[in-house]
């Protein structure tokens, strides 16, 4: 286990490297530094300025491998494209803890939705119950998100006034959002959950458990759901992945003050350093919690810690 | 294992949902493929005397903020839609197969280094993704004239989109391939000393049309929804044409308490969920079909 975790804990740099890379690549073919934005034609004085600024006299393996990450990390003075009074990294302080926040409670909302739902729909096979929560899950899969957040947003906050319409800051703010958000990933962690419960009432075990004169609830909840839970613990990072850029749209629809507008204008723009600078957070956001669901799947599975190397 | 189509298909039929699915597919690409000869020259004519009118006789599912007929509009953009789901995932299948064949059948480190790639794309957003490439490739285009048509947007979203979602895909075949690889046949094969990319084409690919089949149907959903994200956000087709997604997204964008024109988002979000779902079932009618899991 621990060689496991080394293991990724000392590709964790590289895989870093290899990402910044790829956005590097992505960037210097797409036409364009993102200067010259605005309606009006800037002096070439002007021009030569900004460009000296933001380092694109230097060569660029100079300019994206040296002198932006250590602008970026180490003197925090790197300006972005589209607003130069910002820096990169007091736009990211302001922003990336509000889509954390948001994203963190859409995937706690998910997984207890998901793992619920699929639970009861298995609990009350062939009763309306589980109709109920297959149809809801077709809906979660077969809507897009900003339909689910507009309808939300208009019957929820505008006709009932039950919650504020938009913004961030207050709990009450977050619900909405983190709702719409959770729905889709919760659809499929329904499903996915409800498979692998009606997978595991195949086995031998849950005879074993319920010929020892358990339960069914406890047949259901200690013996299947604990093995049902695989699937869905691996499917948290890929969840996480899409959570966290999902909430691009979320945010646009509650105008959220989060990394989504930021996203969107940076790449709509081409402001190169916010992009970069996204990239990375993003990348070491999902890496991270792929390392966390692997050490938790390590944690839930025994068979796994010894076969880590295998897996 | 007798992997004979017959009862591929006997158990696809056995599945009632995939069935009935594949039958509002069909209807559905039918409905929308006829009628282009009316919805081409019908969704861009303007009734500026009657704009955002409820459904009425004369437009059966209203009109938007131009008068234009939405009923026009979203069979147009069904055309689109679905064209544009089924080339990205054409493209994806297609990148996914080569890339996870190649993988699987060579193996060793250069197996590893291919797969740890597939990992650092999984760990970034696809949105994210997506609307890099969008941009990037949009830019290039632009830039060297190629397609300078109102088509051009459509390809780039076809081309960034398949260039996206075929990580999933790569997976899958490299570890069917990778069992494969051990069988008696082709082994053989490589005894008799085919060269690598015939035993590839002539002996491997037969062996894995179930997943391309199964994978393949269940990116296209997944296109038509990434595309209406990307129209949400501003990216997506350019407004003369039209799809599902962008037509829903404007619909939302119009909705407010005040004017509450429901029709504007119903309607596109109805023919959107049907397809999605039908597809879905669909594919998962395939996956049982092609994995003969004894019990279900």
């Amino acid at each position: 286990m621990l060689r496991f975790i080394l293991q990724r804990l000392l590709t964790f740099p590289l895989l870093l490297l290899v990402i910044y890379g790829s956005a590097v690549l992505l960037i210097m073919a797409t036409p364009g530094e993102g200067l010259e934005s605005g309606d009006k034609e800037l002096p070439p004085e002007v021009l030569e300025q900004k460009r000296i600024a933001y380092n694109y006299d230097q060569p660029w393996w100079q300019r994206y491998f040296w002198t932006w990450p250590k602008r970026l990390v180490w003197d925090r003075d790197l300006p972005t494209h589209q607003y130069e009074d910002w820096t990169v990294v007091e736009i990211m302080a302001s922003a990336l803890p509000v889509s954390l926040q948001l994203g963190l409670l859409s995937l706690g909302i998910a997984v207890l939705l998901g793992i619920g739902g699929g639970t009861i729909a298995v609990a009350f096979r062939g009763r309306w119950l589980e109709h109920i929560t297959v149809a809801m899950c077709l809906i979660g899969i077969s809507l897009p998100t900003f339909v689910i957040g507009a309808i939300l947003l208009i019957v929820v906050a505008l006709w009932l006034g039950a919650v504020p319409v938009g913004g961030w800051g207050r709990p009450a703010q977050a619900i909405l959002p983190a709702i719409t958000l959770a729905l889709p990933y919760a659809a499929y962690i329904a499903r996915l959950t409800r498979s692998a419960l009606l997978d595991a009432y195949a086995e031998d075990y849950i005879r074993t458990a319920r010929a020892k004169g358990l339960s069914e609830t406890r047949v259901l909840l200690d013996h299947a759901l604990r093995n049902a839970l695989l699937p869905v613990l691996s499917y948290l990072g890929p969840a996480a992945a899409a959570i966290f850029t999902g909430s691009f749209i979320v945010e646009k629809i509650f105008t959220i003050p989060g990394m989504g507008t930021h996203v969107v204008e940076s790449i709509n723009n081409r402001d190169q350093s916010l992009i970069l600078a996204t990239v990375i957070v993003y990348a070491v956001l999902l890496a991270s919690f792929n390392l966390l669901v692997d050490l938790l799947y390590g944690l839930v599975d025994p068979r796994i810690r010894v076969g880590a190397k295998h897996a | 294992m007798s992997m004979v189509p017959q009862t591929a298909r006997a158990r696809f039929c056995h599945h009632r949902a995939a069935l009935v699915s594949a039958v509002v597919l069909a209807l559905m690409l039918a409905l929308c493929l006829l009628s282009l000869a009316w919805s081409v020259p019908g969704m861009n004519a303007q009734h500026l005397q009657q704009t955002r009118h409820p459904p009425s006789a004369e437009h059966p599912l209203g009109t938007d903020d131009l008068g234009r007929s939405l009923l026009w509009r979203t069979l147009y953009g069904g055309a689109i839609s679905l064209s544009l789901g089924l080339l990205a995932a054409a493209i994806a299948v297609g990148i996914g197969t080569a890339y996870g064949a190649v993988a699987g059948y060579v193996g060793g480190r250069c197996d590893e280094l291919m797969m740890r790639i597939v990992d650092v794309l999984y760990a970034l957003p696809s949105l994210l993704l997506m609307m890099l490439f969008t941009v990037s490739i949009g830019a290039c285009l632009e830039t060297w004239r190629i397609l300078d048509s109102e088509w051009s947007r459509f390809v780039v979203l076809v081309l960034a989109i398949g260039g996206v979602s075929w990580l999933t895909m790569a997976r899958v075949i490299r570890g069917q391939v990778l069992s494969l690889r051990e069988q008696p046949f082709i082994e053989a094969a490589r005894a008799l000393g085919i060269p690598v990319w015939r035993i590839l084409l002539r002996h491997t690919l037969p062996n894995l049309v179930g997943p391309i089949v199964v994978f393949g149907t269940l990116t296209v959903p997944q296109a038509i929804l990434q595309e209406s994200f990307l129209s949400f956000l501003g990216v997506g087709v350019q407004p003369p044409q039209a799809t599902w997604g962008s037509l829903a997204a404007d619909g939302v964008r119009a909705l407010n308490p005040i004017r509450f024109d429901w029709w504007l988002v119903v309607f596109p979000c109805t023919a959107l969920s049907i397809t999605l779902l039908a597809l879905n079932f669909v594919g998962d009618g395939l996956r049982d079909a092609f994995e003969a899991r004894g019990e279900r």
